[in-house]
């Protein structure tokens, strides 16, 4: 059992004339619980409108999105979604951040104050748990964000370009972080990046997606022990396959 | 550098001074500083008219104020949030503000002395229009300021409507609420003393106290009447800035 996506297909009006665009049109996917799936794919591949979907922000066209084989309800914490511009409620502190959707749920403050601080104390956040988004570091703020996820306890994690806007130490630092964290609670994982690097350090299984309107080009799945080295052979191999891949898509269409 | 801010009211002063010690301007039309500092003490002691001194004045003026400010907050945000939020509510209720709107206050004073009689009531309402389109305006603005995705995060934890309501509109605009407040009064204070020039009968009020010191051509008591308003008005000004300062801590 887990996620299943099934003909999948999404049409936005394109700018201008009555034509529309086909961001994705019959898509399929299979999902095992516990697993670590990265998206890469050309910019505008459709990658963004698919976790939308998944996470019920905006309706397919046709298709559906069973977890577990049954459709998925909008606004349900059965998924999170951790954006790539962190999306912290500024006026609330990290632990208040962290603690927003139970306390949407009905959890007690007490309650809900110690499972937050648990929380803070695992994701390097102590000291930092009464400040402000604006006074934290970008790497803070993504830990915060996905703290914030992970503490619903999601049957499946969606996360679009998560370390995308952070300098490439951070980056780094986050990357092992994640898989830190990951090893230990065993997550469903869909991971979009366009980094492959960033993909195949991560995940279990990495899905090279076309230009729009998106279909799977390729699947590889990622056998590298962990926990993971990013200069061994074997992760530097499967780089260049990788990057082949994406690379046989040639240069973007002119717009 | 700090002593700087306070050389043109410096110079201003001295120059009043000067001008009306030297007996160009009548001194029943320019008094001296000097002359409206007495008149200042005069109207604690003795009072205009004699006996309705002014700090009884200064707190029924600001009586005035919060119960047309405070009607006018109790409107404004609450239907700000709920036309922020919702497109069609914005779309069917602000034709309607904005033919309202451009009323000048002052311009209600006829029909609300018809409708709500000399005093109180009628002041009220006067600063209750003066109050009440800043806020309506700064809050659905501030409504509409927050950024979508935050609409979203709260949506992918499991927000109902209330909580996005509650939560999540409400915290976000309050930059934008606390603006309006802000203007909301200054305004609502600048219309006091047109709205008590005709919605008073207590016979207190510094807007009914400088109109009885015209009745006997006291301009020194004038002036120290407006000072009076303009320090308060400056004075609340700087409170709310201070509490917004207090509650609103991730600005």
């Amino acid at each position: 059992m887990g996620l299943e996506l099934k003909g999948l297909t999404k049409t936005f009006p394109a700018q201008g004339n009555g034509d529309e665009v086909e961001v994705l049109s019959g898509f399929n996917l299979k999902l095992d619980h516990g697993r670590f799936l990265s998206l890469v794919g050309p910019s505008g591949c459709g990658k963004t409108t698919l976790l939308r979907i998944i996470a019920g922000l905006e309706p397919a066209s046709r298709g559906e999105v069973l977890l577990d084989g049954a459709p998925l309800r909008p606004s349900t914490t059965e998924t999170g979604l951790v954006f790539q511009q962190y999306a912290l409620f500024p006026w609330r502190t990290a632990l208040q951040n962290i603690e927003m959707g139970l306390q949407f749920k009905g959890v007690d403050v007490e309650q809900r104050r110690r499972e937050a601080m648990e929380y803070v104390e695992a994701f390097g956040l102590m000291g930092f748990e009464h400040r402000y988004p604006k006074d934290l570091s970008g790497g803070m703020q993504q830990r915060v964000a996905i703290a914030r996820t992970l503490i619903m306890q999601p049957k499946l994690v969606l996360m679009d370009e998560p370390f995308g806007s952070l300098d490439s130490q951070t980056r780094n630092n986050m990357q092992e972080f994640l898989l830190g964290i990951w090893e230990k609670r065993r997550d469903t994982i869909i991971f979009v990046t366009h980094n492959v690097d960033e993909a195949v350090f991560l995940s279990e299984e990495v899905l090279v997606l076309s230009r729009r309107p998106a279909r799977i080009l390729a699947k590889f799945p990622v056998e590298a022990p962990r926990p993971r080295d990013r200069t061994s052979a074997e992760n530097n191999q499967l780089r260049k396959v990788v990057l082949d891949v994406l690379r046989s898509e040639g240069p973007p269409p002119p717009v | 550098m700090r002593m700087g801010r306070y050389l043109v009211p410096l110079a201003f002063l001295i120059v009043w001074q000067g001008i009306a010690s030297s007996g160009i301007i009548p001194e029943y039309k320019l008094p001296s500083p000097a002359a409206v500092m007495a008149a200042f003490g005069e109207l604690i002691m003795t009072g205009m008219p004699p006996g309705h001194k002014l700090p009884s004045h200064l707190l029924m003026s600001l009586y005035r104020v919060a119960l047309g400010f405070f009607i006018a907050a109790a409107v404004a945000v609450p239907l700000g949030i709920l036309m922020g939020w919702s497109r069609r509510l914005q779309y069917l209720i602000s034709p309607l503000v904005e033919m309202v709107r451009p009323v000048p206050p002052l311009a209600w004073i006829p029909l609300s002395i018809l409708w709500f009689g000399i005093g109180i009531k009628s002041a009220a309402f006067i600063i209750f229009l003066g109050a009440f389109f800043p806020m309506l305006l700064n809050t659905i603005a501030g409504v509409q300021s927050i950024p979508k995705i935050l609409l979203e995060a709260a949506r992918t934890l499991g927000a109902d409507q209330g909580n996005l309501l509650m939560k999540v509109l409400l915290p976000g605009a309050l930059p934008s609420i606390f603006l309006g407040l802000r203007i909301g009064l200054g305004i609502g204070w600048m219309t006091l003393v047109a709205a008590e020039f005709t919605g008073v009968k207590s016979g207190y009020g510094l807007g009914y106290m400088i109109m009885t010191a015209r009745d006997i051509q006291r301009s020194d008591e004038i002036i120290a009447g407006m000072v009076v308003i303009g320090l308060t008005g400056l004075l609340i000004d700087a409170l709310i800035r201070k509490a917004e300062a207090k509650l609103l801590p991730w600005q």
